[in-house]
């Protein structure tokens, strides 16, 4: 799907729950994901792996979603 | 001794006080309780307030005292909890309608802990419905006010709590930090606000907005008092070392300062304070060196992808349930969430690993990086949209923007004051230090502390 068609089928489905409020958040929210997805995040993390491997700063991975509560 | 006067002091300086039984637990919460009475109101600062038990505990902990026992610094103290915050007994409202009748059956850690240590509980303070936002406005309880100016917001979410502080209606809170919750507010108001490394603290009995975002951090006057707060937030017993080594100057201190991106849209006033801010630290014998965060732009697109759908995942059947019962602005935020794509939540998560090995590089040769809190000063409440340095931008996207950054990598970070802009309103500089090295963090705040005001 592409985010023009993802856009039109969510402003859409907005109209149809009766949040026609919704629309300029998910055009703001289109924007964000463009920028999102104009990066090779697959490569990036690629490198930063390596890096890890190499031992070099900056490479300690996040912890776990929900570590801590 | 001017009890009026006290309530306005720090916890380093009152805690002395208390042990020595030259001032009482009941004349300090009662004088916090006297500005509650006075100024909470039309600030909107409390949701609920619990002066007779309030009360009754600070004369209890009196007689602990006068029986020879004393439980730390922290003992006869006077704090807020921000009200997403669970207390035994006492509704945990998170702002919201949707959370009525709601009585907390048990206290969180971090509130059994601070109660441990000799907290006096004064009341339940008031944010952004849910933590969701970041100007403490849309709330079902009214919307907190800036005491430097009640026509701005404090900042959020932890508006309330910012709030007590300055105005002496508590000598210290804790709140809660997602994308700068804890930090705004104090940069907005005027104190000291610390987020500590992600996992340090507890979140467990505390309202979630996006689980892997939030934190539980102190609100305080003094770095001294942050960091004492932070120790037994953390369930550290060793607040027995108190006072804190703080490091005596700034002498030989590396900061490292990230230009692009952080200081692109500022306004005047800030990036005058804060140059000089940093002028007054290299008089001082700091050392700055510029430093980059090479994906800065792409921050705000990781942290909506991120913050959006986990916020969601949480609200989905109480908001199928009772749409009508959230404020309009937080219900179509919490909907936008619902129409992230799992590949883009995904996309997001690779996106935080590159932005987190970024800023542990950018810090690899600095005791800490140091940038504004706020790009503004405060901004008026309704106000959509603010002119920045010549742009007109959104005030929520202005709000988050030099914040969130370490909400998504879990590094921790403190706001403190600088001085004030030309009408009066509170400015702050942030710093940022390594991940799971807060201490290290606090010390170097400590030590800039005197010097950022000039």
């Amino acid at each position: 799907m592409t985010l023009d068609h993802w856009l039109e089928h969510a402003c859409a489905d907005a109209d149809r729950r009766g949040l026609p409020d919704l629309k300029p958040l998910l055009s703001t929210l289109a924007q964000a994901t463009r920028v999102l997805r104009a990066a090779d995040w697959n490569d990036l993390v690629g490198a930063i792996r390596q890096q890890a491997d190499e031992g070099r700063p900056g490479a300690a991975t996040r912890p776990p979603h929900g570590a801590g509560r | 001794m001017n009890a009026i006067a006290l309530h306005f002091r720090s916890i380093t300086e009152l805690a002395p006080l208390l042990a020595a039984r030259q001032i009482t637990s009941e004349a300090l919460t009662g004088a916090c309780l006297a500005e509650i009475a006075g100024k909470s109101e039309p600030l909107c600062a409390f949701i609920a307030v619990t002066g007779d038990e309030a009360l009754d505990r600070a004369r209890a902990l009196d007689r602990e005292l006068v029986a020879g026992r004393c439980r730390g610094p922290l003992h006869g103290i006077p704090i807020s909890l921000k009200d997403l915050i669970d207390v035994q007994g006492v509704p945990t409202t998170a702002a919201s309608q949707v959370r009525q009748g709601h009585v907390a059956s048990k206290d969180a850690p971090v509130t059994a802990r601070l109660r441990e240590a000799g907290a006096v509980f004064i009341g339940k303070t008031n944010l952004h419905e849910f933590a969701f936002g970041t100007t403490s406005e849309d709330s079902a309880y009214g919307a907190v006010r800036n005491p430097h100016d009640p026509a701005r917001s404090p900042g959020g979410s932890s508006g309330g709590s910012a709030v007590s502080i300055v105005t002496g209606m508590s000598v210290a809170s804790i709140g809660t930090d997602t994308g700068g919750s804890i930090r705004i507010p104090s940069a907005a108001c005027g104190a000291v606000g610390l987020k500590p490394t992600w996992g340090e603290v507890p979140c467990d009995g505390v309202v979630p907005l996006s689980e892997s975002l939030d934190h539980v951090g102190p609100l305080a006057r003094s770095v001294a008092d942050a960091w004492l707060l932070y120790l037994i937030l953390r369930g550290d017993r060793s607040a027995a070392r108190w006072p804190l080594p703080t490091r005596p100057d700034v002498q030989g201190l590396r900061l490292g300062i990230p230009r692009p991106y952080f200081l692109d849209i500022v306004d005047g006033q800030v990036r005058q304070r804060f140059a000089e801010a940093l002028a007054w630290l290299r008089q001082a014998g700091a050392e700055t060196v510029d430093v980059v965060i090479p994906h800065a732009g792409e921050i705000g697109a990781i942290y909506l992808h991120t913050s959006l759908p986990e916020a969601s995942a949480y609200h989905a059947s109480m908001i199928e349930r009772h749409p009508e019962l959230y404020t309009p602005n937080v219900r179509l935020r919490i909907e936008m969430g619902r129409y992230v794509l799992a590949e883009d939540y995904v996309r997001a998560q690779r996106g935080r690993d590159v932005l987190r090995a970024e800023v542990d590089t950018a810090l690899a040769g600095c005791d800490a990086l140091a940038l504004p809190t706020l790009p503004m000063p405060a901004p008026l409440i309704g106000a959509d949209s603010m002119a920045i340095a010549g742009k007109v931008e959104p005030v929520r996207n202005m709000m988050l923007r030099l914040t969130q950054l370490f909400n998504l990598t879990g590094h921790p970070a403190i706001s403190l004051p600088m001085a004030q802009t030309s009408a009066g309103l509170p400015c702050g500089m942030q710093l940022v230090g390594r991940r799971h090295a807060t201490e290290a963090l606090l010390g170097v705040a400590s030590a800039c502390e005197a010097h950022l005001a000039g």
